[in-house]
């Protein structure tokens, strides 16, 4: 009992400095889409392209990866019973991680790191930025061993047993995470840091986007398999059934860890330097992942179906009818996952060799990764969190109709902003702009009634995070005392049957740097047979 | 797998459906004195083809302004002085990163009399929104 207090205590640590980040993040968002439509002028002290970059690494990179370090070691800490279990390596990497963030965040606010959360080289920004950042994925390294020594201690206590599911889903998504951060690591350790602090006098621009973007495409991917884990892990618990599929659920997320790294290339579509051949050699490796994720709907619907089935329901209403719209970690993931239907029609189009072009860095991006990362991945955490933090402090989450109010205003705003953003895009405007009045183009002119519509659709989101902010404080301050189960569904009866090979990480792992080898060495062996001209770098803001 | 791989690149290839990715480099410090891009503007190659060569730099595009008839294609080279910018012509298709130490180059047949900003739509800094030519068509 005590110990488990202290591992809730871990866990706390991880969601509440997520959840921190959304608090603050949403708040630049909201002045970000309201002052781009021109409907107020910003103040003095609002400098777009500041708050736009603390926007982006507060909420796509610190909420989503503290989130999911939070729920990957809860999952691993539930899944596997041990005695006396040291947290001190899991304290070293929340420490590592929040010392990260805050130096980077300061740089960012004290306007050294205007660079955007892509940070492309030669924007030059201050080198504690760029440490802060490698420290927070340094982080996330001692959380992946942190789970690899409780995997190793369960083998050596249950021969011959499976990993269990919940770790299983979580290891794989950090191990492609960690494949993935390798290149990240290289681009900063080896070309960026150096450069900022002056001891060398350029960067190899293309180069680093190459790397850059060799992690950026499965950082997405690591966002949506924590939401993945939540939906196949807890969603048939709710529902009272077993997990679907325990191998297809393996396989989905085998499949996904390997075809999330060979794919990156799909960002510099337009980018010079990258021959066409392997352009689109990585496309057919990107619309590959098609596959895990349509298995994902297929095993969801199945569960629903299931569950429908036991209370003697079938067919569309019946089915619909039976599910339990008035639990909030359900209703949210449910909505998240409507709204990802939606972001992976955008996917296929922005993955597309050459459809690309009609899209490429304009609004029709932001829109999506608006209704991917901040649709089904963050709508799935938020909900995930009303039964997960009451789990946590031990207490009864009673304000379910607030929580109910809370997904519904996020997905309706979700989905108005990024239609507008989806249509703007469209019709050609570019992303990242703190206006669109270019000499009062008429075309420029036609952008202004969907940024206005993403304006509506943005301030209807904000108003899900007050609301969120009223049930988080009575989440963590108020409400009953009680017990909250949030767990993960049992086994389905075929689970003994999957196949042993799933499980062999290592295998995995290597077949996923093979993949990685065939995708890039085309783009790396052509970048090394050209002159090439290192890029001093400069502050442009 | 690699039998699809191929009939699709040759599609692509014959339909001349690519996305940029043209590959020569420059010495990003040096763009003012290398030609072609000493004098950056517009060249007739033929009647109704044209070669544009284009300098990004925070925050403006050189040419600020090109005039060509309505039919033409264009040719466009465009690279940077200083940092990543995007080369777009919204409605028109025509989108290409420019990163410093390399050259862009994207070819388009305007058929459309108009006034069409070149934007940048790529983060280049604090006056990012306020980087645009003209390409006028007429």
């Amino acid at each position: 009992m005590q110990q488990q207090r202290a591992e809730n205590r871990l866990v706390l640590a991880h969601l509440y400095v997520a959840l921190v980040c959304v608090f603050i993040g949403t708040f630049f968002g909201l002045m970000q889409v309201t002052s781009r439509a021109g409907l107020f002028q910003v103040p003095a002290w609002f400098d777009y392209y500041r708050m736009l970059t603390a926007h982006g690494v507060l909420l796509a990179l610190v909420f989503t990866t503290l989130f999911i370090t939070g729920l990957s070691t809860y999952a691993t800490y539930r899944s596997i019973e041990r005695p006396n279990r040291s947290l001190a390596i899991a304290w070293t990497a929340w420490w590592t991680m929040i010392v990260g963030t805050a130096m980077a965040a300061y740089e960012i606010l004290a306007g050294n790191a205007t660079v955007l959360y892509t940070f492309y080289a030669p924007l030059k920004a201050s080198p504690w930025f760029y440490v802060g950042a490698t420290l927070l994925v340094v982080g996330t390294w001692i959380v992946l061993l942190d789970i690899l020594l409780e995997i190793k201690y369960f083998r050596g206590t249950h021969p011959g047993e499976r990993i269990p599911l919940p770790v299983y889903m979580a290891v794989t998504n950090f191990i492609m995470w960690f494949l993935a951060t390798v290149g990240l690591a290289v681009e900063v350790i080896f070309q960026l840091i150096p450069w900022s602090f002056g001891w060398v006098p350029g960067v190899d621009v293309a180069l680093s986007r190459i790397l850059f973007w060799y992690f950026g495409h499965p950082l997405v991917y690591f966002w949506l398999l924590g939401a993945y884990l939540i939906w196949y892990g807890v969603i048939p618990k709710i529902l009272g059934v077993p997990v679907f599929s325990d191998s297809l659920t393996r396989v989905a997320f085998i499949l996904l860890m390997i075809l999330s790294l060979p794919v990156g290339v799909h960002h510099e579509f337009a980018d010079p330097g990258i021959a066409h051949v392997w352009k689109l050699l990585q496309t057919g490796f990107t619309m590959m992942v098609v596959i895990p994720s349509l298995m994902t709907a297929f095993a969801l619907f199945a569960v629903f179906e299931q569950a429908a089935a036991k209370q003697g329901k079938t067919g569309f209403i019946g089915i619909v009818s039976s599910l339990p719209w008035k639990n909030p970690t359900f209703l949210g993931s449910v909505l998240g996952m409507i709204l990802f239907i939606f972001g992976g029609f955008g996917g296929i189009v922005n993955a597309s060799y050459a459809m690309d072009i009609l899209v490429h860095n304009t609004m029709w991006v932001v829109g999506h990764f608006h209704i991917t990362v901040g649709g089904p991945v963050a709508l799935t955490f938020l909900a995930a969190t009303y039964t997960l933090i009451p789990t946590l402090t031990g207490r009864r989450f009673t304000s379910d109709g607030l929580a109910r109010v809370q997904v519904w205003l996020w997905f309706i705003g979700m989905a108005i902003m990024s239609v507008g953003m989806h249509v703007e895009g469209l019709l050609g405007a570019p992303r990242r702009e703190a206006s669109l009045v270019y000499g009062g183009n008429p075309i420029a002119a036609s952008w202004e009634p969907w940024s206005i519509l993403s304006a509506i659709g943005g301030t209807i989101v904000f108003a899900s995070v007050l609301v969120y902010l009223v049930a988080f404080l009575k989440m963590v301050f108020g409400g009953e005392k009680g017990e909250t189960r949030f767990e993960f569904a049992e086994p389905d009866r075929y689970a003994k049957d999957t196949p042993a090979v799933l499980d062999r990480l290592g295998l995995w792992a290597l077949v996923g740097v093979a993949l990685v080898v065939i995708a890039y060495s085309g783009p790396v062996v052509q970048h090394f047979q050209y002159h090439i001209y290192d890029a001093p770098g400069m502050r442009t803001w | 797998m690699a039998c699809f791989f191929v009939i699709v690149l040759s599609l692509a290839v014959f339909a001349d459906i690519n996305p940029p990715s043209h590959g020569e480099t420059i010495d990003p410090t040096k763009v003012a004195t290398t030609a072609p891009f000493d004098h950056p503007g517009l060249r007739q190659t033929g009647p109704k083809t044209y070669e544009a060569y284009y300098v990004g730099q925070v925050f403006l595009w050189t040419p600020a302004s090109i005039t060509i008839p309505v039919g033409s294609t264009v040719t466009f080279y465009v690279t940077s002085e200083d940092v990543v910018h995007g080369f777009s012509i919204p409605q028109e298709d025509v989108n290409a990163e420019i990163m410093p130490g390399w050259v862009s180059s994207v070819t388009h047949t305007f058929t459309r009399a108009g006034d069409f900003p070149i934007v940048c739509n790529q983060y280049c800094g604090i006056g990012h929104s306020t980087m645009f030519a003209h390409v006028i068509v007429k």
